[in-house]
């Protein structure tokens, strides 16, 4: 395998409702940002490109990764769909990856998008429900925050995690996001204002929880050679991992924790795993990044951490899934600060999916454009100049590093990459 | 010029098309487009299909609740026992058979929603929950009636019940308390 580099990005500004461009357009808009960040690469060096989007529901438009493909003055060259739920752009963002790093393509290309604003939102819950057994699990009463709900309560349960825990998640990320221009949502909430939003599915309220999206996002990948020729700073991607569970979560079996590196098997003696409470397709992938990235301290190897807060519990049952505390202790770790601007580490200092909006086929790859700015120092200069939320190094001794994770169904398709700092 | 003469498609058409197709009309009709928006221009699509959907290997569950019977799966080989049937093993991939469930267990996680799909947002505030049964490793998901969300709790002791007339989906079996119901104390 090659070093592979990520040598720019483009995002859209994700809205509720974009009824003025298709997502042809979209993702040309976020294709053409990109471009114009690396102008040293010319438009017939891309090699091929990977397109994601979620649903096929939403797009009303069967082969839809062709009609932006064809936009982007890409064709005759290859390029496929990648397709795995809410983890589709971090899907897609890793087939990109094994394009370069196989020696198949020099520069790849990767992009999604999604419209979610095509359908009310009702109907568009049971669009992203369908993603769940459509014999045993949709016709129960299909909706994906009863899902999360469910998993929220074992996860109290079992730890003693509070809903003001949860709440505080959605502070921070929507604090963080007052200071990212590309964010959908610039909130300044308390714990108060979440928990006394309608209530969607106990304990989730309305501001627990993600909202749907329009928008596109795209990732330039290329090898050692070609990012020195065309990027005066190119971020190296230095591990990738996916893992996967059963589609039912009623499936999940109830067994022994997945170790990662820095942990104790006398840590978990009497934890049953994953059952609902945690992702063992999180801490597959996590485990397998961690590994080909040489991470081994988490903590302290790391210095910030873009993940899918689709839901504020879920961010919480990542924190464990990631290894950033233990399994049980994610909702002292929000309460602790660590995950905070200011913190030991930062998570999702965009503001997440939460804040920044979750416009599926296209978020993985929002996630990487957010970790790409950061680890070029580039906040500000995509931001209008603000750049509050960019983030410094924790060590002088090793470069800039980040992590970005990217989540499908109720825990089926999980992605982690980590990107290191060239400078 | 004398001999076969081959005409060109073009004068052809010429000499042929004015007077023969031009009265004919595309028939008008009044049935409109719904518009909601003319900038851009946003008109509604309806989308509905039906499909012969086959429940295959699952249709034994289907049948057994209609006989008021709660089938799941054990594998062949490292008995795995499943309390949603699953024809293959996660654990292993083998096959598995059909084993007969326990009609009382405990609700082992739970949720009351508020809103929800578009199909079920008029059932609404309607109870989820997963159950967990004695000697069988996985859960089922089904809806819990009976208790509002300040009285559900983990661990409550829950009984199946099944629709008199079968729809032949998994609502066919729902669960209801099977001890007394009282204001929770904890959060869960
Ligand atoms: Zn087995």
């Amino acid at each position: 395998m090659r070093p592979v580099y990520m040598i720019s990005g483009g995002i859209t500004k994700f809205t509720k409702a974009n009824p003025r461009q298709s997502f042809r357009l979209m993702v040309k808009e976020s294709f053409d940002y990109a471009m114009h960040d690396v102008p040293k690469l010319r438009h017939d060096m891309i090699d091929g490109s990977v397109v994601s989007y979620f649903s096929d529901h939403f797009t009303r438009q069967l082969m839809a990764g062709i009609m932006a493909t064809d936009f982007l003055g890409l064709c005759p060259k290859p390029n496929k769909r990648v397709e795995g739920g809410g983890a589709t752009g971090g899907l897609c963002f890793q087939a990109a990856w094994e394009a370069v790093a196989s020696g198949r393509m020099n520069v790849c290309a990767a992009y999604g998008f999604e419209t979610m604003s095509h359908v009310n939102t009702w109907k568009g819950n049971e669009f992203i429900a369908l993603a769940s057994d459509t014999n045993f699990d949709y016709p129960v009463g299909g909706f994906y925050s009863g899902y999360y709900a469910m998993m929220a309560v074992r996860h109290m349960y079992e730890f003693g995690t509070t809903v003001e825990q949860m709440a505080m998640v959605s502070v921070k990320n929507h604090k963080n996001a007052l200071h990212n221009t590309w964010a959908q949502k610039h909130l300044d909430l308390t714990v108060e204002d979440v928990r006394k939003a309608p209530m969607v599915a106990y304990p989730l309220t309305l501001l627990d929880i993600c909202t749907m999206s329009d928008g596109a996002a795209c990732c330039l990948l290329a090898s050692e050679e070609v990012a020195a020729k065309v990027c005066a700073r190119p971020v190296k991607i230095i591990g990738v991992g996916c893992g996967t569970d059963a589609m039912r979560m009623a499936d999940r079996p109830h067994g022994n924790v997945i170790l990662l590196k820095h942990e104790e098997p006398s840590w978990y003696k009497n934890l049953k795993y994953p059952g609902v409470h945690s992702f063992r397709a999180g801490r597959m992938a996590t485990k397998l990044a961690y590994e080909q990235a040489g991470i081994e301290q988490p903590l302290e190897d790391l210095d910030f951490v873009e993940l899918h807060d689709a839901y504020t519990s879920s961010e919480i049952q990542t924190y464990e899934d990631m290894g950033l505390c233990r399994y049980g202790e994610g909702g002292k770790f929000i309460e602790s600060g660590a995950p905070a601007l200011k913190g030991k580490i930062p998570v999702n200092p965009s503001g997440g999916l939460i804040a920044c909006g979750h416009p599926v086929g296209a978020t993985g790859l929002m996630q990487a454009v957010f970790a790409f700015w950061q680890l070029q120092g580039a906040v500000a200069q995509h931001n209008n100049g603000d750049g509050a939320i960019q983030i410094k190094p924790k060590k002088k001794s090793r470069p800039l590093r980040g992590a970005i994770h990217s989540h499908a169904g109720t825990g089926t398709y999980v992605t982690v990459s980590i990107m290191e700092s060239t400078q | 010029m004398p001999g076969k003469e081959v005409p060109s498609g073009k004068s052809a058409a010429k000499a042929q098309t004015k007077p023969r197709y031009d009265k004919i009309k595309l028939p008008e009709t009044d049935e409109g487009t719904m518009v909601f928006n003319l900038d851009p221009l946003i008109i509604k699509q309806h989308y509905a299909i039906d499909y012969l959907h086959s429940y295959a290997e699952d249709s034994p569950f289907f049948a057994g609740l209609a006989e008021g019977k709660l089938r799941g799966s054990e594998c062949i080989k490292c008995h795995y026992r499943y309390a949603t049937p699953r024809a293959c093993c996660m654990q292993c991939g083998k096959k598995t058979k059909w084993i007969e469930l326990p009609l009382a267990g405990r609700i082992h996680s739970w949720t009351t929603c508020y809103f929800g799909s578009e199909a079920f947002l008029k059932e609404t505030p309607f109870n989820l929950a997963l159950i967990e049964f004695d000697g069988i490793n996985t859960l089922l998901l089904t809806r819990l009636i009976g208790p509002t969300q300040e009285e559900m709790r983990v661990g409550m002791k829950v009984r199946a019940k099944f629709r008199r007339n079968s729809k032949f989906d998994p609502t066919d079996v729902y669960f209801v308390p099977d001890e007394p119901v009282a204001r929770r104390e904890g959060a869960v």
